[in-house]
């Protein structure tokens, strides 16, 4: 329960992270909270050659509101969540979600953009980016380049951050006023990996959905967004009908992974509960 | 032989100059290299808490951090809990209450409560059940752990402790 020897590096600057991801490549790794990565590194699941730890570089703990969305920076912990980080309906839904991730003093140094990079299938914020459709900034020491949710994760603990990237900055959009969320999971014990859990967040106007967001996570290798369900609940007025409609739908669309905590026909079973609640909680 | 890093961890207000590998956990490095041995190690991945120690202030697991990273951060154990022979109230709420059996978990959940009530005096019941819920204990059921919290932090609310750590 020791993990093997590596080589420090703490850089003070993005312009030394970079520099150091470029000369150790495959061999380099960010530390950033570290609340899976020396878990991983003490079972020996991970044994990085280089660790370079981006804690010294203070200046990208920031959330900066700007434009129509939220850019939260590459060190900013969970924590920072717990109270809603800005006017409008993005800070609550951000807080409601965070007390799901692990516990409080994980929280104290988990970071937000770490769990993207980490891309566990049972990630909160994985489901939010996703289902929100945020956008990441990647940058390297050759420059830099956006992507976004959608083509940012490929599969359980693949993205589309290379060997000498550091994933920068995530803009979440923030919501107007119109838009309400809703989100449920389900986990053995509190605090544990999410055996299902849904986001919703409607936008309501005039008793009628004219936009919704739906997605699904911790069911298969990456977070899911339902195109097709958000479709069906646009320019419908809200009510328990649809919802039990479109968590029928969602638990026939998704075909869940299976392991040794829930079958695939538990987690079907899940999939309609979860999402049938948090669309359920978003129109309340 | 890996390299070794000369560093100082300041620990409970004292100067521990230690020379160790980049992967030195903090919990070894209090545990063994400054002979701090309050705090407990069980699981060694995150999911226990018998060795949640303050780094900064806030409750961290001292296993999933490395010596290393806390250079230069004020870091408190439960040896730094009394002063003298005055227990923390912490500490008396759980001797008066019965809120521990054997004792491995206990610093890990004074050091736990300690941090999340001096970062929030007001926490609800509701709130420190859920923030007890990051650690593990195997003897009491837990009701005595949070009835022991609860009370010291009515106590702590009626008689803030003194600002010097």
């Amino acid at each position: 329960m020791k993990p093997a020897s590596f080589d420090y590096i703490r850089p003070g600057s993005r312009a030394e992270i970079l520099a150091a991801l470029a000369a150790h490549g495959d061999d380099g790794k960010i530390l950033a909270g570290g609340q899976s990565l020396v878990a991983a590194m003490n079972f020996r699941l991970a044994r990085p050659e280089v660790l370079i730890d981006i804690n010294g570089t203070k200046d990208l703990d920031y959330l900066q509101p700007s434009g129509d969305s939220l850019a939260i920076g590459a060190l900013t912990r969970h924590a920072a969540f717990h109270k809603p980080v800005v006017d409008g309906p993005l800070g609550p839904l951000l807080a409601k979600v965070v007390r799901n991730i692990a516990h409080y003093p994980i929280r104290q140094r988990g970071t937000f953009t770490g769990s993207l990079a980490h891309a566990d299938p049972a990630s909160e914020w994985c489901l939010v980016a996703t289902t929100l459709d945020a956008e990441m900034l990647i940058v390297n020491a050759e420059g830099e380049r956006r992507c976004r949710a959608g083509d940012f994760f490929k599969g359980t603990f693949t993205t589309a951050v290379g060997a000498q990237d550091l994933l920068a900055e995530v803009r979440l959009p923030l919501l107007d006023d119109g838009w309400r969320s809703g989100f449920y999971e389900f986990s053995r014990r509190a605090g544990d990996f999410a055996l299902a859990m849904s986001l919703a967040a409607l936008k309501l106007e005039n008793g009628r959905i004219t936009e919704a967001r739906l997605g699904v996570g911790g069911v298969a290798d990456r977070a899911i967004r339902l195109h097709a369900l958000e479709n069906e609940l646009a320019g419908k007025a809200p009510s328990r009908e649809l919802f039990e409609d479109v968590a029928a739908s969602a638990k026939a669309a998704i075909k869940p992974s299976e392991d040794i905590h829930a079958s695939a026909d538990y987690r079907r079973d899940l999939i309609r509960t979860v999402v049938l609640r948090a669309l359920t909680e978003a129109a309340a | 032989m890996a390299n070794k890093h000369v560093i100082t961890l300041i620990v409970n207000g004292k100067d521990y100059t230690l020379s160790v590998e980049a992967r030195r956990t903090l919990a070894d490095a209090l545990r063994d290299d400054c002979g701090l041995t309050g705090t407990h190690l069980g699981c060694e991945h995150g999911v226990c808490g018998a060795c949640t120690v303050l780094v900064d202030d806030k409750p961290v697991r001292s296993c999933l951090m490395f010596a290393v990273q806390a250079e230069g951060c004020s870091v408190r154990t439960v040896e730094g809990l009394a002063k003298g022979d005055a227990l923390h109230l912490l500490q008396k709420a759980f001797w008066e209450n019965h809120g521990l059996q054997c004792g491995f978990c206990t610093p890990g959940f004074l050091m736990l409560a300690a941090g999340a009530l001096e970062a929030d005096p007001d926490l609800s019941e509701e709130e420190i059940r859920d923030i007890l819920s990051s650690n593990l204990c195997r003897c009491t059921g837990y009701q005595n752990i949070i009835k022991s919290v609860c009370l010291a932090a009515n106590e702590m609310r009626a008689c803030p402790p003194s600002a010097d750590r």
